[in-house]
């Protein structure tokens, strides 16, 4: 299941509810690893309709791509209106109307199933833009970030675009969006490890179960990380005992901690002592992983 | 816009801001109101109000493709024109499918269909703070626009049926199709942010989304208080631009106890937080005329 068998790891940081503090252990996480591990470190902001890394990481962004999805452009001169397109196209994203041909590019999954079944070849793919990618550096970390232009919808292809930056010599964190659907999937596929951050309040346990779930289908083993500990009830400790979720870390609840935060500074360069504890955790899955590339078996 | 009902979405852009604490609140404040959970990966709305359930049904969502294998020759058109990477001669994947259809139009053994697959659960159902239409997206299922617009047609149903005046919509994070749909066609969208440099930078995109959408839009700046430039940040992008900021709610630790409750926090406690939503929600009743 992973990305680069035989490369570093990569790791992602995601959650089903907002506001957990994904980017909070992201961000630090990277920079504890680097710091053990100088130049070793890659971070790539997933969260394509909210990025949110490169504020607290301020990158030095060097490169830019344009991200592009395929979509039909008809030639209404060779057209004869037969309608083939839009009986083909199963999102209703072409359609003919009378002497009309109508195409919501929005709607449009770039599947190419219209251009093939034109007979007249009267459709072309022609790009279109739905967002960037960017690229840099923040010190010595590796730093990606994608953006969804505003408007669209389909986070899918930038998610894609940012993934294929992940460096098979680096160790790879991952910075997921919220929720449990596509785009959160899509990020997460493919990872050695998934770290679940949750808060402990009936909220954050109900979306803890969706994301665990989640990992569990698509066969990416997972632990928790429990921020503001304290703040709520026993409930994510007791849920995660019963399933044999292992808890990581606990980052209590501390007001300093939302400040920093608010002015985009990281963890760890309000508390350097997380930093050891990051890395703790790093190691810690490093030898999870292994056990069970090797068979050992982890829970 | 509906001339019977007004509909106020309440998003964020950055999640965990205090979407559902908000509109939790408003819920138990307002009368006569219709709820809808819109947030539908990741819905915590329905769990504060506590729902009997009167009616369910399967969302049918995406479509897949299905092989007879023992038709399937092997020819591999359906591996060559798969755009998602999907389909191989061996195997689906089920998760990479976008179910668009392709290759079953090419397969020469016509070996392929597609079929629909339930991604989650639509309900409505009774609170004590009235009626709700909500969903739940199976874990792993994909995500759907089209589930929230079915939500918002459930509750619209309601709010007919019963004469309500007013739905009060839980949107999802981000800016993407679950967001959006939750935003399209709306009376108003209440921005819930908070003074961070993330709260600021994702309110910002989905503001641009709102006015991509010509709905009116107000601000709530929650935890107010740990960065004072900030929210003057905030109140500035608000002033240029004629939005109203409602109400500016202090850090405040026992919204996360109301939370552990399972009560809405205006029930739980009556401090600055619950008196800054109370006056919130007076505006909005005037602004929306209800």
């Amino acid at each position: 299941m992973s990305v680069d068998p035989n490369g570093q790891l990569t790791i992602a940081i995601a959650a089903g509810k907002g506001g957990t503090g994904k980017t909070l252990v992201a961000t630090s996480l990277a920079i504890a690893i680097d710091a053990h591990y100088p130049g070793c470190a890659q971070i790539i902001d997933c969260d394509v309709e909210e990025p949110n890394a490169h504020l607290l990481m301020q990158p030095e962004l060097t490169a830019q791509a344009p991200v592009e999805v395929l979509v039909p452009e008809v030639d209404l001169d060779t057209c004869t209106r037969c309608g083939a397109c839009a009986r083909a196209c199963q999102f209703s994203a072409i359609a003919v109307i009378r002497q009309a041909v109508l195409t919501f590019h929005g709607l449009c999954a770039g599947c190419g199933a219209c251009a093939y079944v034109c007979p007249v070849d009267a459709i072309t793919e022609v790009t279109r833009r739905v967002g960037t990618v960017k690229s840099g550096s923040a010190g010595e970390i590796d730093f990606v970030t994608g953006t969804l232009n505003v408007g669209d919808q389909r986070a899918t292809p930038v998610t894609k675009a940012v993934k294929d930056r992940i460096r098979d010599d680096l160790i790879t964190i991952l910075d997921a969006p919220p929720g449990t659907a596509c785009p959160m999937q899509e990020t997460v596929e493919g990872s050695d490890y998934c770290i679940l951050v949750t808060e402990p309040t009936p909220f954050g346990l109900s979306n803890l179960q969706d994301a665990v779930e989640t990992c569990r289908r698509i066969g990416v083993p997972c632990g928790v990380i429990i921020n503001r500990d304290g703040s709520g009830n026993d409930g994510v400790e007791r849920y995660c005992a019963q399933e044999g979720i292992e808890v990581l870390l606990r980052v209590p609840q501390d007001r300093r901690i939302a400040e920093a935060y608010s002015r985009g500074e990281t963890l760890v360069a309000t508390m350097p002592q997380w930093r050891d504890e990051l890395a703790t955790v790093y190691y810690h899955i490093t030898d999870m992983v292994a056990a069970q590339a090797t068979g050992e078996g982890v829970s | 816009m509906n001339a019977s009902f007004r509909q106020l979405t309440v998003v964020s852009g950055k999640g965990g801001t205090g979407k559902t604490t908000c509109l939790g609140s408003f819920a138990a404040i307002a009368h006569d109101k219709v709820l809808a959970d819109c947030d539908v990966d990741a819905a915590n709305l329905y769990q504060l109000l506590n729902p009997t359930v009167i009616d369910s049904g399967d969302f049918m969502g995406a479509q897949i493709a299905v092989r007879d294998e023992q038709a399937c020759k092997r020819h591999g058109e359906c591996e060559r024109v798969c755009r998602f990477d999907a389909i191989t001669v061996d195997a689906v994947d089920e998760l990479a499918c976008e179910g668009c259809g392709f290759c079953t139009i090419v397969c020469p053994e016509k070996a392929l269909h597609m079929e629909q697959v339930a991604c989650g659960t639509w309900y409505q159902a009774k609170t004590d703070y009235g009626p709700l239409a909500y969903a739940r997206l199976l874990p792993g299922a994909e995500s759907s626009g089209r589930l929230v617009t079915m939500v918002r047609q459930k509750a619209e149903d309601i709010a007919l049926l019963q004469g309500k005046q007013l739905i009060l919509i839980d949107g999802a994070p981000g800016i993407g199709c679950v967001a959006t749909a939750a935003i399209a066609d709306v009376d108003m969208a209440l921005v819930v942010t908070e003074p961070s440099l993330s709260g600021i930078h994702d309110m910002e995109r989905v503001a641009d989304l709102i006015r991509h959408f010509g709905v009116p839009m107000t601000v709530i700046v929650n935890k107010a208080d740990i960065n004072a430039d900030n929210t003057r940040r905030i109140r500035q992008y608000c002033a240029q631009r004629g939005v109203e900021v409602l109400a500016e709610l202090p850090y405040d630790e026992s919204v996360t106890a109301a939370m552990a409750h399972g009560v809405p926090l205006v029930e739980y406690q009556d401090g600055p937080v619950a008196q800054g939503i109370r006056k919130a929600w007076s505006s909005i009743e005037q602004m929306l005329g209800v």
